[in-house]
C-alpha cells in the first residue's frame, strides 16, 4: 500500500520569509519509552534518522506549515502538520503496528536549484504597495538593485549595475522579449500580475539562459493550490500626476481539478511636477489584463496562460534636442526648456508599447520524483516611438518594431536520495520586423533569429549543513538581418574588406546587406551553502556567462535625440563572457539579522558606447560614440539588516555599493550606480487594527567615479561661434529623500476585508536629479507625492 | 500520450512561424530629412548662392559648403532661403512644408555686426516671422566670418526677442544649422 501525497505550498500568496530558518530537534520512543534508534523523519524536504539514543535534529527549515512524517518498520507512521515559527522541540511517540511502511514525497515548487546563491524574493504585500509604480521600482527594495530611468515612467532594473541584455526578466517561465536592449525600453509588464518577484544576482539560473551577465529577474504569478475562489481590488490616488490606477483580480483555487485566474489593470496619469515646474509631457497610461486557466489531474496538470500588456509613454517635451546646442542649453540652463501647464494630455514625443504573450503548460509527474515540464510560448511585441516631426508626420510613428517570439521548453526534474537533479533544453525563433511606414530608416533592422539551448544542473546534500550545486549550459544562436547601410558609412566603419561578403544589393548611396552571425556559447555555475552552527550561513557561487551582442550592439546606425549623440554599432563585436563571484554570509540573533554579500563580476569583452569623434550634418556637428569591447571588473557589496527592536519597532537598512573599472582603458565604467543606502523605521501594533507606521530615508551619494566624456562644441553667443564645454559627465550632487508608508486594515462584512494606505513619496518636496536618469540633462525629478491606496479583499 | 500530442502540436507551430520568410526590407524614402540648404542674396544685378549639401544624412560625410562669390559692403541684399532632400527623386522641396507650417518654424540668421545686420520679410499666420525670405544690410567696412542660418521647429516665438531674430531664448529643436563663411569687400 503506497499512498502519495503531494504537498505544494502556496508560498505565492503567503510568501514567507527568505531567510526563515528554523532547527526543530526531539526524541522518537516506543509507547514504553524506549528510544528508537535509525527511525526515519521526513520534515519539509529534509530526512535524517534518529541516533542510538532516538533523538534527532533537523536545520534549516523554512517557517510556516510543513509536513512532519515519523516512520520505523513495525510502527505506526506518524503524519501531521506543523506550523513552525522558530526553533522548536518535537518528540513522538510510536504505536507498534505490523502495517507496512508509508511512503510520503514530498513536493516543493522551486524556482530554482541554486542553493548556492541566495536569492531575494519580494513578497506579495511589497509589490501590493507599489502597485501604481512600474517592475523597476519595486526591485529597488533589493540591496544592490537601482534603477536606470527615462523620466518617470520608463524604469529599468539595474543588478550590480548591470542592466538590460545583461539582467534578462522571466515572467511566469516565460523570457520577455521585448526589445530589452534600449535603455529607454521598460520591462512590458504589469506590476499586478506578481505573485512572487525573486532576483537572482548572477548567472546562475541556468534553466531560463546562459546569458544573464548581470543578473536575473523571475517573476511568478499569483497561484492558489486550494479549493478557493476570492477576489482582489487596489485602487491608487496619486497627487503628482493627478491619476491612479486600479486593478481587481479573481482566483479560483484547486488542488485537484479546474482553478482559473483573471487579472485587469488599469494606471492613468497626467505630467508629473517636479517641486519647480511641471514635467511635460509625462503622463502615462496603461491597461493591462492576464488570465490563465489550469486543470489538475492526479498525475498532470495542464494550463494555458494570456497576458496582454498595453501602454501608452510620454518622453519630456524638453528631452528632443535637434543637436549639440539644445544640449548644452539645456545642460547649462538647468531648466527644462518646455514648460507648460498641467495636462493629461500625451504628445510626441511618446511610447505605445502592446505586448501580447500566450503559453501552454504541460506538466507529467511520472512518481514521486520525477516530473516533465513541456512549454510553449508565443509573444507578441509591438514598439512604436512617436517623435516630434515635420511635414504631417506627427501621427506616424518614428520607430516600428514588431517582435515575435516563438519557444519551446522541456524541462526535467528527478529527486534521488540527497541528490536533485533537473535538465531540460528550449528552442526559440524570433523574427524582427521593421516598418517601413515610418519614413525613416530603422534604428533596429530586420531580423530573424533561431535559438536552442541544452542544460544540466545538480544539487547535492553533503550533509545536514553542507550542499554543493553546480550547472552547465550550451546554447547556440543564429541572427539574420537585412539593413540598408549608406556607402559611406559602410566604409567609415572599415566593413568595406572585413564584411564584403554580406552586401546583397544596392539602392543609390545605400548597400543592402544581410549581416548573418552564429555564436556556441557555454555557460556554468557552481557553489556551496555552508551552515555553521548559531544561524550562521555562507553562501558561495561563481557563474560563467555569455552574451551576445544583441541588435542594438551590432546595428545601431543614427541619431539619438534625447542625447544629440550618433550611436554606432560594429558588426565585428564578440560575445561579452563574465565570470561572477558572489559570496552571502548571513548571521541571526534573536533580534537582529545581518546579510553581507560581496561580489566580483570580470567581464571580458565588455560591449560599451564610447565616443570617439564628431560628424556635421545639416542639423550640426554631433560627436560619436560607438560600442566597443574593454575587459571590465566590477566589484561590490550588498548589506542589509533587518532588526526587531521590540514587539511593535522594527528597523531596516540597506546599502549597495559598486565600483566597476574599464581595465583596458583604466577608466571608470560609466552608468554605474552611485553608493546609496536605506533606512526604515517601522511601527506596528495589531491591536489598532493592524497600524503600520513607516519612515524611510533613502541616501544616494553622487558618484565620483565616472569617465570624462566632455567634449567642445560651437554655440551662437551674440551673433559668433563661441567654443564651450558640453558637460555630460559630471554625475549630479547627492540627495536624501524622506518617504512615509501607512496602512490599516479593518474586517468589513463576512469574509471581506479592507485596507487603506496613505503614503507621502519626497516628504520635503527635495529637488534631486538621479545620476541613472537619462532626461537628469533636461529635468528635475519627480516632487512630493500623497498616495492614497484602498484594498478589498473578498 | 497526452504529452506527445501537445509536444507535436507545439512543434507544427514552431514550424509554420518559422518558415514565413524573411524578406528584403523595403527602402525607405526618408521625407523628412533636409539635404541641401541653399541661401541665395541677390543686390541689383549680383546673386550670391551659398549652399550647404549633405546626401548621406546622418552618415559620416559632412556638408559640402559653397559660397559663389564675395558681398559687397554697404549693401542691402534680399535674402531667401531653400531646403530640399535631395535623397528622393524627383528632389522634395521642404521650403513649401515650413511655409505651410510657418508658425512651427523660424530661421535665425546669426553673424558678426562687421558682417551685417539682417531683417525679417515675411510672417505667418500669427504676423510672426518665419524668416525664409530677409533682407541682409552689410557692413560698411571689409570683413570676413561666418553667417550661421539655423531653422528651429516649435521654437517660442512669443518668447523676448524671439521675433526680432535673437535665438537666445527660442527653445525648440535645431532641424539644421549652416555656417557658411563669407567675405564683405
Amino acid at each position: 500500500m503506497q499512498t502519495k501525497i503531494y504537498i505544494v505550498f502556496c508560498f505565492c500568496l503567503f510568501c514567507s520569509l527568505s531567510f526563515a530558518q528554523n532547527t526543530v530537534s526531539g526524541k522518537i520512543t516506543t509507547q514504553g519509552g524506549m528510544p528508537l534508534s535509525g527511525s526515519h523523519i521526513h520534515i519539509g524536504t529534509k530526512t535524517v534518522s534518529s541516533d542510538v539514543s532516538g533523538n534527532y535534529s533537523i536545520k534549516k527549515l523554512p517557517a510556516g506549515n510543513i509536513k512532519v512524517f515519523v516512520s520505523y518498520v513495525g510502527y505506526k507512521s506518524v503524519d501531521t502538520l506543523v506550523n513552525l515559527s522558530g526553533d522548536q522541540v518535537l518528540n513522538f511517540t510510536l504505536k507498534e503496528n505490523t502495517d507496512q511502511l508509508r511512503e510520503v514525497i514530498i513536493r516543493q515548487k522551486a524556482n530554482t536549484l541554486n542553493k548556492s546563491l541566495l536569492e531575494q524574493k519580494i513578497k506579495t504585500e511589497t509589490i501590493e504597495k507599489f502597485s501604481n509604480q512600474t517592475l523597476g521600482d519595486i526591485l529597488k527594495e533589493v540591496a544592490g538593485v537601482s534603477s536606470l530611468k527615462t523620466g518617470s515612467s520608463v524604469v529599468k532594473p539595474v543588478i550590480n549595475g548591470l542592466f538590460g541584455s545583461r539582467v534578462p526578466v522571466i515572467n511566469n517561465n516565460v523570457r520577455l522579449e521585448d526589445q530589452e536592449w534600449g535603455t529607454e525600453h521598460a520591462p512590458n509588464f504589469d506590476v499586478n500580475a506578481a505573485g512572487k518577484i525573486t532576483v537572482i544576482k548572477g548567472a546562475s539560473g541556468l534553466q531560463y539562459g546562459g546569458d544573464a551577465v548581470g543578473g536575473l529577474v523571475v517573476i511568478e504569478p499569483v497561484s492558489v493550490k486550494r479549493d478557493t475562489l476570492f477576489g482582489k481590488t487596489i485602487l491608487n490616488l496619486a497627487s503628482n500626476g493627478r491619476g491612479g490606477s486600479v486593478s481587481t483580480s479573481l482566483h479560483k483555487g484547486n488542488d485537484k481539478g479546474w482553478s482559473w485566474n483573471a487579472l485587469g489593470t488599469f494606471k492613468y496619469s497626467g505630467d508629473k511636477e517636479a517641486p519647480d515646474y511641471v514635467l511635460s509631457n509625462s503622463g502615462n497610461r496603461e491597461a493591462n489584463f492576464s488570465g490563465d486557466v489550469k486543470f489538475t489531474g492526479k498525475k498532470y496538470d495542464i494550463s494555458g496562460y494570456y497576458s496582454f500588456y498595453n501602454t501608452t509613454i510620454g518622453i519630456l517635451s524638453a528631452s528632443h534636442t535637434g543637436n549639440v546646442n539644445d544640449l548644452y542649453n539645456s545642460i547649462t540652463n538647468k531648466i527644462p526648456s518646455v514648460v507648460n501647464d498641467f495636462t493629461y494630455t500625451i504628445k510626441n514625443p511618446k511610447q505605445k508599447v502592446q505586448h501580447h504573450l500566450a503559453k501552454l503548460n504541460y506538466n507529467y509527474y511520472f512518481d514521486e520524483t520525477a516530473s516533465l515540464a513541456v512549454q510553449y510560448s508565443f509573444q507578441f511585441n509591438e514598439r512604436l516611438e512617436f517623435d516630434v516631426r515635420r511635414g504631417g508626420f506627427s501621427n506616424v510613428a518614428a520607430l516600428d518594431l514588431e517582435l515575435t517570439t516563438n519557444a519551446i521548453n522541456v524541462d526535467y526534474k528527478k529527486a534521488l536520495h540527497d541528490w536533485t537533479l533537473k535538465t531540460g533544453f528550449n528552442t526559440s525563433f524570433q523574427n524582427n520586423f521593421a516598418n517601413p511606414a515610418t519614413g525613416i530608416d530603422p534604428l533596429i533592422p530586420n531580423f530573424e533569429r533561431i535559438e536552442f539551448g541544452t542544460y544540466g544542473i545538480a544539487s547535492y546534500d553533503v550533509s545536514d549543513s553542507f550542499s554543493v550545486d553546480a550547472g552547465m549550459r550550451y546554447d547556440f544562436s543564429q541572427v539574420d538581418a537585412a539593413k540598408f547601410y549608406y556607402k559611406s558609412r559602410w566604409d567609415e566603419r572599415g566593413y568595406a574588406t572585413e564584411f564584403a561578403d554580406f552586401i546583397v544589393g544596392e539602392n543609390g548611396l545605400k548597400w543592402l546587406v544581410k549581416p548573418s552571425f552564429t555564436f556556441h556559447n557555454i555557460s556554468a555555475s557552481a557553489g556551496f551553502h555552508k551552515e555553521f552552527d548559531a544561524d550562521l550561513n555562507w553562501y558561495s557561487n561563481i557563474s560563467l556567462a555569455t552574451r551576445n551582442p544583441n541588435p542594438s550592439e551590432f546595428f545601431s546606425d543614427g541619431l539619438h535625440h534625447s542625447t544629440g549623440i550618433i550611436e554606432l554599432g560594429d558588426l565585428a563585436l564578440d560575445k561579452e563572457q563574465a565570470i561572477k563571484l558572489s559570496t552571502t554570509l548571513q548571521k541571526k540573533w534573536t533580534a537582529f539579522s545581518v546579510e553581507v554579500n560581496p561580489f566580483i563580476n570580470s567581464v571580458r569583452n565588455f560591449m560599451f558606447l564610447r565616443p570617439i569623434d564628431f560628424e556635421t550634418t545639416t542639423r550640426g556637428a554631433f560627436p560619436v560614440w560607438e560600442y566597443q569591447q574593454t575587459n571590465a571588473r566590477l566589484t561590490g557589496v550588498d548589506v542589509q539588516t533587518h532588526w526587531k527592536i521590540s514587539k511593535q519597532w522594527q528597523h531596516d537598512f540597506a546599502l549597495g555599493y559598486v565600483n566597476g573599472k574599464d581595465l583596458t582603458n583604466k577608466e571608470s565604467l560609466i552608468d554605474i550606480p552611485p553608493l546609496n543606502f536605506s533606512n526604515k523605521i517601522q511601527f506596528s501594533k495589531n491591536e489598532w487594527n493592524d497600524l503600520k507606521l513607516e519612515l524611510k530615508s533613502e541616501v544616494v551619494l553622487r558618484q565620483n567615479q565616472f569617465p570624462d566624456n566632455n567634449f567642445i562644441t560651437n554655440i551662437i553667443v551674440n551673433n559668433e561661434l563661441v567654443p564651450v564645454l558640453v558637460d555630460i559627465s559630471t554625475p549630479p550632487p547627492a540627495y536624501q529623500l524622506l518617504h512615509f508608508y501607512s496602512e490599516m486594515k479593518f474586517k468589513t462584512f463576512g469574509k471581506t476585508n479592507a485596507t487603506i494606505a496613505f503614503s507621502v513619496q519626497n516628504i520635503l518636496n527635495t529637488t534631486y536629479r538621479d545620476y541613472l536618469n537619462r532626461q537628469r540633462f533636461f529635468a528635475d525629478e519627480m516632487g512630493r507625492n500623497f498616495q492614497i491606496q484602498l484594498k478589498f479583499n473578498y | 500520450m497526452k504529452n506527445s500530442k501537445i509536444l507535436a502540436i507545439a512543434l507544427i507551430t514552431l514550424v509554420s512561424f518559422s518558415s514565413c520568410n524573411n524578406d528584403d526590407p523595403i527602402a525607405v524614402n526618408e521625407e523628412e530629412v533636409i539635404t541641401t540648404v541653399t541661401t541665395t542674396l541677390t543686390a541689383g544685378s549680383q546673386t550670391i548662392t551659398m549652399t550647404s549639401r549633405d546626401l548621406d544624412g546622418d552618415g559620416p560625410n559632412a556638408p559640402v559648403v559653397t559660397v559663389s562669390g564675395d558681398l559687397l559692403v554697404n549693401t542691402t541684399y534680399t535674402g531667401a532661403v531653400r531646403f530640399l532632400n535631395e535623397t528622393v527623386t524627383p528632389v522634395d522641396d521642404i521650403t513649401l512644408e515650413i511655409k505651410e507650417e510657418g508658425d512651427e518654424h523660424q530661421l535665425f540668421f546669426q553673424a558678426p555686426a562687421t558682417i551685417g545686420a539682417f531683417t525679417y520679410a515675411d510672417a505667418d499666420v500669427n504676423g510672426k516671422p518665419i524668416g525664409l525670405a530677409f533682407t541682409l544690410k552689410t557692413g560698411t567696412a571689409a570683413a570676413t566670418g561666418n553667417i550661421v542660418v539655423v531653422l528651429r521647429h516649435e521654437p517660442a516665438k512669443s518668447a523676448a526677442g524671439v521675433a526680432a531674430g535673437d535665438i537666445t531664448n527660442a527653445g525648440g529643436a535645431t532641424d539644421a544649422q549652416i555656417t557658411y563663411p563669407v567675405k564683405v569687400k
